[in-house]
């Protein structure tokens, strides 16, 4: 666990920090990602977990073949959910995120670079860093507001 | 609170229109002027629903435009987002500038103008409603669809043929709707051999992209006949709106649209009314999973029964509880800042009796209008005074 005020909220490929998959936990006891001011409840914010040390269960996943511009296509998507231990009791942790390419590239190029993992509904997934998921600038987002590197998913062997 | 009644109401054709934005506005809004007998001058409030004219089209201001171009200065004016629901959204305000006593006579204007942008831009124009964890993933509204398609499917055990039923019925409304953007039948074969757009959804599951607008004009009921006869006008009996989370991942159920719950919880108790006196209704169908999520979240069916009612011909226009007789989205087409307009103009239409070739029997009728993959929900019922 580390303070949030020194770390990125999702990745950190710009500033030289090693890429970290952040989520916040709050006073409750609930955790959410991405991290918001408060939790669902209200309570406030106090650190932050790294979800890069925990595995995931495939929520549901779908293959997008009319990708807007900058995105891969096609583009497997998946909303995995991680599992955070016996000692965990609040509302269930997920993300949305690309599924990895089956070579490991992470270019975020548009075609793709090659065929992605398929995977299935409860399937167990680790995240793996990807230092551009999505050209900046070729949609109509500010390339600057957020950014652009991040984690996707590719199945437990 | 004063109650609110509907006196006139239009809508432009939908479809690829040759006019922009301010022109659409301007269509719809004379049209539903002339409807209710009243002019420009006469309003006090005047309301545009518009999600993206800035970013489609580089216009913006478009409510003091439309002021101008309907002679309607000095009326106050401001323009109405809430992305897809935007005209769900200026429904509510529309009501509460009169409900509250702020305005005597109120004109409300949904419309937009996307057709002139390809489906890849247009499709990013609709993403950017997303959270930038989810943007960056090249997330769009019709990805979330195929993820909570295939997670609906796997969990109430339903065949992907009931969606492909939802396209069939509403594509088989919109032959009787002159605005329609699609009048054409599709069977159940060709929407299940259509191209994946979102796997398992394809082409057919998707509403069209799409350019119109649509009109209401309001005032207290308490005045209404001094415009209209009775039968012609309608009461906005009951109307809530809501919000569920902004980032899609992070609720519960993914097959629950809290926002659909908790608005239309507020309209029934302020209607006095429940899910079985709805005669029929307007969903938010802009992909055909939507339609089963929506008829659950309000009440009609038990969770995970929506798509056997589809089945079961519930739904149809001669069944017991129409859904989607103007084609909905998916036929009609999907304007986004008219669309939830287009709802409530249909609803209108059945219950004063008015809807022509799609008439049902409907005293009561409820419009749900969905922003975003269930952001941000309005649900307005109607009730007819004939």
């Amino acid at each position: 666990m580390s303070d949030h005020d020194e770390t990125r909220t999702d990745g950190g490929g710009e500033t030289g920090m090693e890429p970290t998959f952040e989520a916040a936990e709050y006073a409750d006891g609930s955790v959410t990602y991405p991290p918001h001011t408060v939790s669902p409840n209200g309570a406030d914010r106090t650190g932050s977990i790294d979800l890069r040390e925990y595995e995931a269960r495939v929520v549901t996943w779908t293959t997008s073949t009319a990708t807007p511009p900058g995105v891969r296509e096609p583009n497997t998507l998946a909303i995995v959910e991680f599992e955070m231990g016996d000692g965990y009791d609040g509302p269930p942790v997920r993300a949305l995120g690309q599924v990895a390419d089956r070579d490991g590239s992470g270019d975020g190029s548009e075609d793709g670079d090659g065929e992605q993992f398929g995977v299935e509904i409860g399937d167990r997934v680790e995240p793996v860093y990807a230092d551009e998921i999505r050209e900046p600038g070729a949609g109509i987002r500010e390339p600057d507001s957020q950014e652009w590197d991040g984690f996707r998913f590719r199945p437990v062997e | 609170m004063e109650r609110v009644a509907i006196i006139g109401a239009s809508m432009t054709r939908f479809g690829q229109r040759d006019a922009w934005v301010r022109e659409l506005l301007a269509e719809a809004g004379a049209a539903a002027l002339d409807d209710a007998g009243v002019d420009g001058d006469d309003l006090d409030h005047l309301y545009v629903s518009n999600m993206a004219s800035g970013e489609f089209e580089g216009q913006t201001g478009v409510s003091n435009a439309l002021a101008h171009d309907l002679a309607a200065t000095p009326a106050y004016t401001a323009r109405i987002d809430q992305t897809s629901a935007s005209g769900g959204a200026g429904v509510y305000n529309a009501w509460q500038s009169v409900a509250s006593g702020a305005s005597d006579l109120t004109l409300l204007v949904g419309g937009e103008k996307m057709t002139h942008r390809s489906t890849s831009e247009a499709t990013d124009v609709i993403a950017s409603l997303t959270h930038p964890v989810e943007y960056k993933h090249g997330v769009t509204l019709p990805s979330f669809a195929g993820m909570t398609a295939r997670l609906y499917l796997d969990e109430y055990d339903a065949p992907r043929e009931s969606l492909g039923k939802v396209a069939v019925k509403n594509h088989r409304n919109g032959v009787d709707n002159p605005h329609a953007q699609f009048r054409k039948e599709v069977d159940l074969d060709t929407v299940l051999d259509s191209p994946i757009v979102a796997d398992p959804l394809r082409l057919y599951d998707f509403c069209p992209i799409t350019d119109g607008s649509a009109a209401l004009v309001l005032c207290p009921e308490s005045v209404a006949e001094e415009y209209v006869p009775a039968d012609e006008y309608a009461v906005i009996s009951g109307i809530g709106g809501a919000t569920d989370t902004h980032v899609v991942h992070e609720r519960v159920d993914p097959t629950t649209m809290g926002g659909v719950v908790d608005s239309s919880e507020t309209a029934y108790e302020m209607a006095g009314v429940g899910p079985d006196d709805v005669d029929v209704a307007e969903l938010h169908d802009m992909f055909t999973i939507l339609e089963f999520l929506q008829s659950e979240d309000l009440g009609f069916f038990e969770k995970g029964e929506g798509w056997k009612a589809v089945e079961e011909g519930v739904t149809d226009r001669d069944g017991d509880l129409p859904i989607n007789t103007s084609g909905g989205l998916k036929s009609k087409g999907h304007p986004l800042g008219a669309s939830g307009v287009a709802q409530v103009y249909e609803i209108f239409e059945q219950v004063t009796g008015d809807a022509g070739a799609r008439q049902v029997e409907a005293d009561t009728g409820l419009a749900c209008n969905v922003g975003g993959f269930g952001n941000c929900v309005t649900t307005a019922i109607l009730e007819g005074n004939q």
